[in-house]
């Protein structure tokens, strides 16, 4: 016995029959798509018509977020953006600082303990013109509990006193780049970059290791998934300790579990040959729903933290370029060690002469040794030019480029860190396209919100949150961006015969629409409702997750 | 030390090969009754010798001689407040950075650490291949700031180019750096006091007349017993003058108000602080050059010039 789902429309992205009524599942797997009457030469089955006025398309899958977007819900929400929470409630955005503190402050009654520490986060000061959050306004919530407030960028941290005090720093003489003073000689309470972050940061609610292993927060991750109509979902990166994957393949294991998560081992704490070695141990103990084995490298910093490594001629308002996180001989020994090993590689390049510098590694590297289809990703890859992008492609490798930055920072980037020229270029999908680049497009959620239609949307409209087109030759079509929230990324996780389309042998892993995305206009592509995902042929009904 | 006195802590940069782990093994051979505390980034490739480790666990090894090594991870503030808490506190702490860091970065996240001081910051070079990393087109400025951050430059693997080599790279380093110090070094071998400045109790043996004893024929000791009392931190920084040849330099002074003050000096850096008697006598001071660069006559007047009268 297998069922039959029918549906107002079925969005295959199986270009042999792109659209159908029907698809038939069996055993978490699609037999195939069509009318009834060419699925039922499968056998037995039972037509189940709860889909009839919904629209199916592939199951999205988020090539580049984080788990810990589900660990961020259990503090409090203070982005300036409307924003959507596990249970699915909105939490309006912000538009002051006193909005900010009021809310903080809503939570602070709640909490019992006079000491146990409030955190916030998604705080995005820069829509409130020249002013600075303080530890003085956040100490009009408590003095006597720690409280600190992450910025949505995740570069920057405000703290009240109380947890400059536990940390040691509420004194005179502090000389340190990254900690502003008051004029009272005293830190005002804002961190920046994260020494300055991580010396208050753990007072304050946030410790970033044990983000990695929350069950909870997982779990939370997941009901957003359904919600967003996602049915695999990275996590990069991560240490993966073993604790943390012995949680993860009991907690994605279990029956109720919707989502399928592939998380990178971040290169940290191992020498490269080592984390290669672990990268296949890691590899052997993978499930249906949990796909282990690739490694995260990063190659430079930020570019709103100034920490990117950009090509000449730098940042737009002269400051020094940023940090190297990798040296060239680590970064050719881990290619060339991944390469013999078959392990999956995704590196974080923001800057341009990241890029560069990856790809005129592995191009030494490949003349060394074969590289089939190693589908290596350059992750965020932001500022790839066409001559990139041609290199890119020449060299096997795939990227994840971040249209949600022109939403989000877009203004920003024009404006103070690259200038008008490379912000309106930035995250060219159309370039990677058009050079035959393989394509994903994410959120690195929790950075911007877990949602690929809107970041598809981002992808086609390339509005700032102003409502500027940020460099109207780089949108793409629907289509297009609907594959590289599906297949495209599938194919960067090695996946894309597996996920990201509706055809015969594939997992029966889908999206369920209220609305038709082909008939939706593309400014309005990110206002598609979700009613929730098939995963594995089993329904997750976002309204009762 | 007392045990409220703020532990010394210096940080280890410079690129890959130039020597890092090189030298915090050798220090931890030549350590002297030193405890020392080296922090790694990570244990990826081990950085101390298999035969100096007693017992390993997984973020901490023990070394011979009282001496740990940890890993810190992402957190370099954790890692040290977890070696101020350790139950034998270290008399020194070497942070080896990675070779793509900038340690002036780490010198400045220490000083975010209450029970912590920066006592310097040694950057390796590797004489032979320097001046072509910092040429690199992707490391090249990378390898400025690292330079440009240093308090002493430890000019490794002299021996391995011709002295003509050796002195250009040295200017050139010299103009990158100047406030610092340039130490030619041979597998990086700089004698203790010289990274690590000059351990207390030895110091004031020393300044009582002892002479120079670990300190090698490289190098040379200036002892000057100094009766009276001092401007001492204008002293201080008229012997961090590049022309004195001062690389490290410690004393006990009495100050102008009668106050116990201890110098510390390496390179360009240098600091004076209040100390509590402890039974010491004030009026010493101890420094450190390379044979024959110790300007005793400038010296001599900078110490004059600080006197009070």
């Amino acid at each position: 016995m297998f069922t039959i789902y029918e549906a107002r429309k079925i969005l295959t992205m199986n270009p042999a029959r792109p659209l159908a009524s029907h698809v038939a599942v069996r055993d978490g797997r699609i037999l195939g798509t069509g009318s009834v009457e060419e699925l039922a030469g499968w056998g037995a089955h039972r037509l189940d018509r709860r889909f009839a006025d919904k629209v199916l398309m592939p199951g999205l899958v988020e090539g580049h977020c984080h788990v810990s977007e589900g660990v961020f819900w259990r503090s409090v929400y203070c982005g300036y953006f409307d924003r959507m929470d596990p249970d699915g409630r909105i939490w309006p955005g912000l538009k002051s600082i006193e909005a900010v503190l009021a809310r903080l402050g809503e939570a602070e009654t709640a909490l019992d303990h006079r000491d146990l520490p409030l955190s916030g986060w998604a705080l995005d000061p820069i829509y409130f013109g020249s002013r600075r959050v303080d530890r003085h306004d956040l100490d009009r919530i408590s003095v006597t509990r720690p409280i600190g407030v992450m910025h949505a960028s995740g570069h920057i941290l405000n703290v009240n006193s109380r947890a400059l005090d536990l940390a040691g720093l509420l004194r005179p003489g502090i000389s340190h780049p990254g900690i502003p003073l008051g004029e009272d000689g005293l830190p005002s309470g804002e961190l920046k970059g994260p020494d300055a972050m991580m010396a208050v940061g753990r007072h304050a609610g946030f410790d970033r290791e044990a983000q990695a292993s929350d069950e909870p927060g997982l779990r939370q991750f997941a009901r957003l998934c359904v919600r967003k109509g996602v049915t695999t979902a990275t996590d990069l990166a991560n240490l993966l300790p073993d604790e943390a994957v012995d949680m993860m393949l009991r907690v994605t294991g279990e029956d109720g579990f919707p989502v399928r998560i592939v998380p990178f081992r971040r290169f940290h704490g191992l020498g490269v040959g080592d984390l290669i070695k672990r990268a296949g141990e890691l590899k052997a103990r993978s499930s249906d729903r949990l796909r282990l084995g690739g490694i995260k490298l990063f190659a430079d910093g930020s570019i709103q933290g100034f920490s990117a490594r950009l090509r000449w001629p730098g940042y737009y308002g002269g400051q020094p370029n940023g940090l190297w996180y990798i040296a060239p001989e680590q970064l050719a020994e881990a290619l060339e060690l991944a390469l013999a090993g078959g392990i999956m590689v995704h590196i974080h390049t923001n800057g341009d002469e990241a890029t560069e510098l990856v790809l005129d590694t592995m191009e030494k590297v490949l003349r060394r040794r074969q590289g089939p289809d190693h589908r290596f990703t350059l992750q965020h890859c932001q500022l790839a030019d066409a001559a990139q992008f041609r290199r890119i492609r020449a060299l096997g490798f795939c990227v994840n480029l971040f249209p949600n930055h022109h939403y989000y920072w877009g203004e920003q980037h024009y404006a103070m860190t690259l200038g008008p020229e490379r912000a309106t270029r930035m995250n060219a999908c159309a370039s990677a396209l058009a050079s035959g680049v393989p394509l994903a497009i994410h959120s690195d959620a929790p950075v911007t919100p877990l949602a690929p239609l809107f970041t598809a949307w981002c992808a086609v409209n390339r509005l700032s949150a102003a409502g500027r087109v940020m460099g109207g030759a780089e949108r793409i079509g629907i289509a297009e961006a609907l594959r590289a929230i599906t297949l495209g990324a599938a194919y960067t996780l090695k996946l894309d015969g597996e996920i990201g389309s509706i055809e015969c042998g594939k997992r029966a892993d889908f999206a369920v629409l209220e609305d038709d995305p082909d008939e939706m206009p593309p400014e309005r592509l990110k206002d598609i409702r979700v009613w929730g995902t098939i995963q594995g042929g089993r329904v997750f009904d976002a309204a009762a997750i | 030390m007392d045990a409220n006195d703020p532990i010394p802590a210096s940080v280890i940069g410079g690129y890959l090969g130039a020597g890092k782990t090189t030298l915090v093994n050798h220090l931890l051979r030549h350590a002297g009754g030193r405890r020392l505390a080296v922090l790694v980034n990570e244990f990826g490739d081990l950085p101390i010798d298999a035969d100096l480790i007693v017992g390993a666990g997984e973020r901490l090894i023990a070394i011979a001689g009282g001496c740990v090594c940890c890993a810190y991870g992402s957190d370099l503030i954790a890692g040290l407040e977890d070696l101020a808490g350790l139950p034998d506190r270290p008399d020194h702490v070497l942070i080896e950075a990675s070779g793509v860091a900038l340690p002036g970065s780490i010198g400045a996240a220490l000083s975010l650490v209450p029970f912590f001081r920066l006592d310097a910051i040694l950057v390796l070079a590797d004489a032979g291949a320097i001046a072509a990393q910092l040429a690199d087109r992707f490391m090249g400025d990378t390898l400025h700031r690292q330079i440009a951050s240093a308090d002493l430059v430890l000019l490794n693997k002299a021996d391995l180019v011709s002295a003509r080599e050796l002195a250009a790279t040295g200017s050139r380093l010299a103009s990158l750096a100047p406030a610092a110090r340039i130490v030619p070094a041979h597998r990086a071998s700089v004698p203790v006091e010289i990274a690590l400045g000059l351990h207390a109790g030895r110091a004031w043996r020393d300044a009582a007349g002892a002479g120079p004893t670990h300190v090698t024929a490289a190098f040379e000791t200036l002892s000057c017993v100094l009766d009276g009392a001092f401007d001492v931190a204008p002293l201080a920084a008229a012997l961090a003058r590049p022309e004195l040849g001062v690389l490290r330099a410690k004393g006990l002074l009495q100050d102008r108000a009668g106050r116990l003050m201890v110098l510390q000096l390496a390179g360009g850096r240098h600091e004076t602080e209040v100390v509590a008697a402890k039974g010491a006598r004030a009026g010493r001071l101890v420094l450190i050059g390379q044979a024959g660069c110790l300007a005793r006559n400038a010296i001599g007047a900078a110490i004059e010039a600080a006197r009070c009268r």
